[in-house]
């Protein structure tokens, strides 16, 4: 058996806004039409809790969904119960037309906290970031820089970004970068 | 800046968020056409100054496809729809006519 290891294990930076690599995360990307029985039954799942509606976070007693696109969520549980995860998510779906698939390993985690989180991220993101526009429960996909992100807020406090591993270096610097001291704009 | 809102997540996008698939509507024709079918198929394009309708990706965002009516000369957006359909829809086709009265686009008005 080899030892998992994440992205960045223990990257850090402080900055306007302290940039954290989030460590391993399990991730099951789930496949289906959301409006079904099997689908919803399956996010029960793998996170104990609802399936989320359109651009919505549901966090349940052991994961969290994520609302991906009108036919795919993003389950978040911890790291090693993937596989057991998947398995009662497989058995869930039974003969739907559906697909279910571990992810941890394809993607990279981040948290982005602090009173600037939301500047740092705007700067980055053609996203509407005010507190307004974006709270907790509400995922969103978009770019970073070149690349794709996901973001969400788990709390009040910070925001979460999920990208593609094979970018995390990319996505850490930018993010740090986006955080340097003194290039405050001030707009939330 | 081309603002475009993606019928299936409602996110209003900015152009660098999607990617854009050419002109809409388009029949194809594969085998058995003409060669004058596959032709225009391939390259026969309205490219009009005015009304026009566009296939788009919401690309960096829920990744699908949907089409957009916007005018190509003042980059005004009439409206988006989804990808299932072989014409505007008759919502869209007014909002047009309420904007720019006597347009044409294709066999469309
Ligand atoms: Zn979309």
């Amino acid at each position: 058996m080899s030892e998992p290891i994440s992205a960045l294990p223990g990257a850090r930076h402080d900055g306007l806004a302290r940039i954290e690599e989030a460590g391993l995360q399990g991730m099951i990307t789930l496949r289906g039409d959301l409006a079904t029985k099997p689908v919803k039954a399956a996010v029960a799942a793998a996170t104990g809790g609802k399936t989320p509606g359109l651009r919505g976070v549901a966090a349940g007693k052991t994961g969290t969904a994520l609302w991906m696109s009108p036919d795919e969520l993003l389950l978040l549980c911890p790291y090693d119960e993937v596989a057991q995860r998947l398995e009662k998510v497989t058995a869930a779906l039974g003969d739907a037309h559906a697909l279910a698939v571990d992810v941890s390993d394809a993607r990279a985690m981040f948290s982005v906290s602090g009173p600037a989180a939301r500047e740092v991220l705007a700067k980055l993101c053609p996203v509407d970031l005010s507190p307004q526009a974006f709270a907790p429960g509400v995922v969103r996909r978009s770019r970073m820089a070149q690349v794709p992100a996901a973001i969400w807020m788990p709390d009040a406090q910070g925001f979460r970004v999920i990208c593609f591993r094979s970018v995390a270096r990319y996505a850490f610097d930018l993010l740090g970068a986006a955080a340097q001291p003194g290039s405050a704009v001030g707009v939330y | 800046m081309l603002i475009l809102t993606c019928p299936y997540c409602g996110v209003d996008a900015e152009e660098t968020e999607l990617a854009p698939g050419g002109e809409a509507h388009l029949k194809r024709f594969g085998p058995g056409a003409s060669d004058e079918e596959f032709r225009d198929y391939l390259f026969a394009r309205e490219n009009p100054k005015g009304v026009h309708f566009e296939r788009w990706r919401h690309a960096h965002g829920c990744g699908k496809w949907f089409h957009a009516a916007r005018c190509t000369m003042t980059l005004e957006v009439f409206g988006t729809y989804p990808a299932q359909t072989t014409k505007p829809p008759k919502a869209i086709r007014e909002a047009i006519t309420a904007k720019r009265p006597g347009w044409t686009w294709r066999e469309f008005e």
